[in-house]
């Protein structure tokens, strides 16, 4: 298991991708299911990064793992602020007409379109969401 | 992200690289809410765009909505595979007339 820990600010963004990246990469991923994890990563720390200890900042872990049988990458992101269960929101009506559609609301959608798992726990003072993969 | 705009008329393209994400879609959307002043046809052109994230579609719909509201066109060319995806997963690839 690898680990960044990072300030859950926006601005770390980059950060994380590029420790989320070098570690896809390792593993020979496709330019496809990294853009597609990318993307779910993103929402998440952004997600965080948003409410966990706002307006204040805190710090939260990024940890990359794999598994086999399936063959598949974990990003757990583990955060020590308040409750907060991203999936909890509703899915938003992607078949409403242009002029009635709301412009946010897709992130958590397309992180849940994109990868094969995810999961929230809050457990010991602890946001834990898991991402899960399948490669 | 870098982006370069090219006005001829009343119709804007938008050439977008890099990555569109949640720190850089609120830099395109402040360049693009003088530059759509007057205009009624609205192209991006993605060919160079590597990265899309909600943040990013959320400036697109905006772009849509405004374009939309004066009876104008708005048209996506040349967008990568993945991005492509990320418009048919989230129902957009009509109301964005991505082609």
């Amino acid at each position: 298991m690898k680990e960044l820990s990072v300030q859950a600010t926006a601005k770390n963004l980059p950060q994380v991708l590029e420790f989320v990246d070098a570690n896809l990469e390792a593993l020979g991923c496709s330019p496809t299911d990294q853009f597609q994890i990318d993307v779910a990563v993103e929402e998440v720390f952004v997600n965080i990064a948003s409410y966990a200890y706002s307006p204040e900042e805190g710090p939260a872990a990024v940890r990359f793992e794999t598994s086999q049988d399936p063959s598949s990458v974990i990003v757990r992101f583990v955060d020590w602020g308040a409750p907060y269960d991203p999936l909890a929101r509703p899915d938003p009506d992607i078949r409403r007409p242009l002029r009635e559609r709301p412009r946010g609301g897709l992130g958590v959608f397309v992180t849940r379109q994109y990868m094969d798992g995810v999961d929230y726990q809050y457990r010991d003072g602890q946001n834990i969401l898991t991402l899960t993969k399948r490669l | 992200m870098t982006m370069k705009k090219i006005l001829e008329g009343s119709k804007l393209t938008v050439a977008v690289e890099g990555r569109l994400d949640t720190l850089t879609a609120p830099e395109l959307e402040q360049a693009l809410e003088p530059a759509l002043e007057g205009v009624e046809t609205l192209v991006f052109d993605f060919a160079s765009l590597a990265y899309i994230s909600s943040a990013g579609l959320r400036v697109l719909l905006s772009a849509a909505h405004v374009i939309d509201a004066r009876d104008g066109e708005m048209k996506v060319l040349n967008a990568n595979k993945d991005v492509r995806n990320i418009f048919d997963i989230t129902g957009l690839t009509d109301a964005l007339g991505v082609e």
